[in-house]
């Protein structure tokens, strides 16, 4: 009861972002350039829930509540909602759908060509996070494609970074937040294969 | 004998309205109109906020104005790049409502090479000339585009007044520095105090302007005021703010946006749909108020007026 109870305020919540955004868009309160507020803040919100789904499991050791494991998917859904939004804006309002276009616009420019990968590497994940998928896939080959994510986590931030036209403070921010939620899991490693072999062994693993 | 010959630009000074005549005057006008929309619409203050009141008047019409339709008063006054006041786009507007501070005269500077150099006061600099309407597009180099209603007068027309000499190969502005009144200069994005430049052939070109106000009121603080340039078929940031200083010097000067980009920005930028900037395409642009986007026209569609002084240039190298 608590998990579900738990689950429907998570998902409820994580819909508030994008009901601003139609109601800020209907009521003409984004900007001059609602367009440019639209994409830049669908992308800022699949970051975020990125970073919250990278947040589950060091807080889960820090504070030994095992449940949280169970919203991570959940997030993990909403990053790609996020980002789909974010890439069809790009796609229909930027570009027109025009596909010469965009594949110019992949091929010349290094921070869409990374934004696109990300996207794409997102799609397997989505694909196989139902419960089916973890079983015919086992946990262990689940495990290591879903490893992907630190992957995709990097490249958003360096997309975000490249983005940026001079000050580089936000972007720099959410580099942070992830190196400091990446580090906590190469610590963690680091603990777990010295405890298991020797100090010395482990170090050399490093 | 002597002969006195006028210069270009000049008027007998019984033509010239005292400036401080001329502030009162806008001052009892726009008194009047707050007056009557305040008995006339009750309920409708907030509207009367935003929409604007002209207070030059009389402005001669440009035949150099586009015949498009303006942006909106509220986009061209809320949506700017002035890292002066921040690096968003909303916060100039919000943190420059007093700026400049009214209790602090505005001098400008002319110097270097020239004959006739001089310290001015703000009003004192722009009494000789007479004020226009120019309605421009305005393209950022972000990708975005505006038809902004300036009020203004030709650069050259001060030019002339300063009597470059024969070493002046180019004009150098200079932003004001005051990390007091400017709270984005206290942070190191840009090299501040923010600078400018054009060559001698384009700051002389009949469509470069000073600006002091936009939609016939004088510039609001995010948009630059009291006094900034316009230079229609170059990227905005090219068109400097707030500035307190003009120059005239007879090498390439170093520009703000060069000095932090080489690579990305150049001297000239001027706009040119062919050139893409190294991170985004320059191809198309989104016009404020649109919802697609549109194709951006070389020169900002000023190629005619322009287009001469860079035939002999490769503008992909001199971008």
């Amino acid at each position: 009861m608590k998990v579900k109870q738990l689950k429907v305020v998570v998902f409820i919540t994580s819909f508030v972002p994008i009901f601003l955004l139609i109601g800020g868009l209907l009521t003409n309160q984004l900007g001059a350039n609602p367009i440019e507020t639209l994409t830049r803040e669908t992308g800022l919100w699949a970051l975020r829930f990125l970073l919250l789904t990278l947040t589950v499991t060091p807080l889960k050791w820090l504070t030994g509540w095992n449940v949280l494991v169970t919203i991570r998917r959940m997030l993990g859904l909403y990053v790609f909602f996020y980002a789909l939004l974010h890439m069809l804006l790009y796609l229909w309002l930027d570009q027109f759908f025009d596909v010469d276009e965009i594949l110019k616009d992949i091929i010349k420019r290094p921070f869409i060509t990374i934004g696109f990968f990300t996207f794409t590497a997102l799609i397997p994940l989505v694909v196989t996070s139902n419960n089916a998928m973890v079983k015919r896939l086992g946990g262990k080959r689940w495990k290591k494609l879903h490893q992907l994510t630190y992957l995709i986590a990097i490249a958003s931030s360096i997309h975000f970074y490249m983005l940026v036209k001079q000050d580089k403070t936000e972007p720099l921010l959410y580099a942070g937040l992830l190196a400091l939620l990446l580090g906590m899991r190469l610590y963690q490693w680091y603990l777990k294969s010295a405890s298991m072999v020797s100090p010395r062994n482990s170090f050399s693993r490093l | 004998m002597l002969i006195r010959i006028k210069r270009l630009g000049e008027m007998p000074s019984s033509e010239i309205t005292d400036h401080q005549v001329y502030l009162n005057r806008r001052q009892f006008l726009n008194g009047v109109a707050i007056a009557a929309t305040a008995t006339v619409l009750p309920g409708s203050l907030a509207s009367a906020a935003t929409d604007p009141v002209p207070t030059f008047n009389n402005l001669t019409k440009s035949p150099f104005s586009t015949s498009e339709t303006p942006t909106p008063f509220e986009s061209v006054t809320s949506y700017n790049n002035f890292y002066e006041f921040g690096t968003d786009k909303s916060s100039p507007a919000l943190l420059a409502t007093e700026f400049p501070d009214k209790t602090k005269p505005w001098r400008v500077t002319i110097d270097g090479e020239c004959d006739n150099p001089g310290d001015y006061d703000y009003d004192d600099l722009i009494r000789p000339f007479t004020l226009e309407e120019r309605i421009y597009n305005f393209r950022c180099v972000e990708g975005w585009s505006m038809v902004i209603p300036w009020v203004g007068f030709p650069l050259a027309d001060l030019i002339k007044r300063a009597q470059p000499n024969s070493r002046a190969k180019f004009v150098e502005f200079t932003t004001l520095y005051d990390p007091e009144q400017m709270p984005g200069q206290r942070r190191g994005v840009l090299d501040w105090p923010y600078t400018e430049g054009l060559r001698m052939d384009e700051a002389m070109n009949p469509l470069t302007i000073l600006s002091v106000g936009v939609y016939g009121q004088e510039l609001p603080g995010q948009n630059g005021a009291p006094i900034r340039l316009v230079v229609p078929w170059k990227y905005g940031f090219k068109s400097i703010k707030s500035i307190v200083r003009i120059r005239f010097v007879e090498q390439l000067p170093a520009t703000a946006w060069v000095k932090a980009g080489p690579r990305e920005y150049g001297f000239y930028s001027n706009v040119n749909p062919n050139v893409d900037h190294p991170r985004w395409s320059q191809s198309r642009e989104r016009r404020i108020g649109d919802f697609l986007k549109r194709e951006t026209e070389m020169f900002n569609g000023y190629s005619e007026h322009v287009a001469h002084m860079y035939t002999n240039m490769d503008l992909k190298k001199n971008f």
